[in-house]
């Protein structure tokens, strides 16, 4: 049993600008112990999490895998980057946070480099205009503001990710049922070649959570 | 805390801007040293990730000159303490990284680069 992060040095007033972990942070922790035995075979070099927030996630993983890693955060939100690198410290483990969207200025040097990627985007359907004026704001609507179907942000990384990952590499992505799972599923393999499974899934009051986990896909890597 | 393997991945994303913008060029930096522990497998492991002249230049621009200009075949104990304490042990608190082709500033606050871009020099 991993202890779950601790995060005694946030305040509510963190709180007030960064996401607090909740459900969904939680059924993400759940469904990275279930994988922690394939985790550490994979002995990763480089993690990534987008939208790292309070840095819950990050440390995590970094209780998992330990010290032989680079633990990369990035999040639009500068106070979330700083709940980041406190929380790295509370926890012991280095966790190395990017104030930027997405992973633009590490594309360049981590092409196909990426073990591990985590993402848990901002999935809550909302009119379009909450979720761009969300990102725009770089506050703690930008953590759930998703637009109609909720996917605005995800849909951007999801064009990107691919990129990232190193041949053996995984990407876990945190979605609600609105998102269309199966269609995210779908499009993933059409388009970018990669295979995805739930591994978890859970209802959580009027949400019902998934987590998805994506693997090149083996057919088309070997041809 | 920008330490440098951070910054030897770190390329400049403005808009249009694809060529020699990699790496970031240092200037008026804070750096604090902070020991961390000694994990030769890590190094290794990461070796082939770094770009290695960017490293040796990024670490004379914080006045660290104790790595050779040339990537070492030997990976001796010496020289695998020394990358230990320029990828892992210099942070970069405060200052700014520049964009050797177009010249764009990420500015570092309180350890943390500040790589966003305004709208119009989004790609």
């Amino acid at each position: 049993m991993i202890p779950t992060p601790d995060l005694s040095h946030l305040t509510a007033d963190d709180y007030d600008c960064v996401y607090e972990p909740a459900e969904d942070t939680f059924l993400l922790l759940d469904a990275l112990e279930a994988d922690e035995q394939e985790l550490k075979q994979l002995r990763p070099r480089i993690t990534l999490e987008i939208g790292s927030g309070s840095g819950c996630v990050s440390a995590f993983i970094a209780k998992i895998l330990g010290p032989s890693v680079l633990y990369l955060c990035t999040d639009i939100n500068p106070h979330a980057c700083r709940c980041t690198l406190s929380t790295g410290v509370q926890n012991k483990v280095a966790l190395d946070p990017i104030n930027v969207t997405f992973a633009a200025p590490l594309s360049l040097r981590l092409k196909r480099s990426v073990d591990v990627i985590l993402f848990n985007p901002p999935y809550v359907p909302t009119i379009p205009d909450e979720a761009s004026g969300a990102q725009d704001a770089r506050g703690i609507a930008g953590a759930w503001a998703g637009g109609v179907d909720g996917m605005n942000v995800t849909d951007v990384f999801l064009e990107r990710v691919e990129d990232l990952m190193s041949d053996r590499g995984r990407f876990y992505l945190v979605a609600i049922a609105e998102n269309d799972v199966p269609g995210i599923q779908e499009r993933m393999l059409r388009l970018h070649g990669l295979q995805s499974d739930i591994i978890l899934s859970r209802r959580a009051g009027r949400e019902h959570l998934f987590v998805l986990r994506f693997v090149r896909d083996l057919s088309r890597v070997c041809s | 805390m920008v330490r440098l393997i951070t910054h030897n991945l770190l390329a400049c994303h403005v808009k249009g801007c694809n060529t020699n913008n990699f790496p970031l060029e240092f200037r008026d930096v804070q750096i604090e040293l902070r020991e961390a522990e000694f994990n030769p497998e890590f190094l290794k492991g990461f070796m082939p990730k770094i770009e290695w002249k960017a490293l040796v230049d990024a670490a004379r621009q914080l006045g660290d000159t104790s790595l050779p200009l040339e990537q070492p075949e030997m990976l001796d104990d010496d020289f695998l303490k020394n990358l230990h304490h320029v990828l892992l042990e210099i942070h970069v608190e405060e200052g700014i990284m520049t964009c050797p082709n177009c010249k764009h500033d990420y500015p570092v606050l309180n350890g943390i680069p500040n790589m966003l871009l305004a709208e119009h020099e989004i790609g």
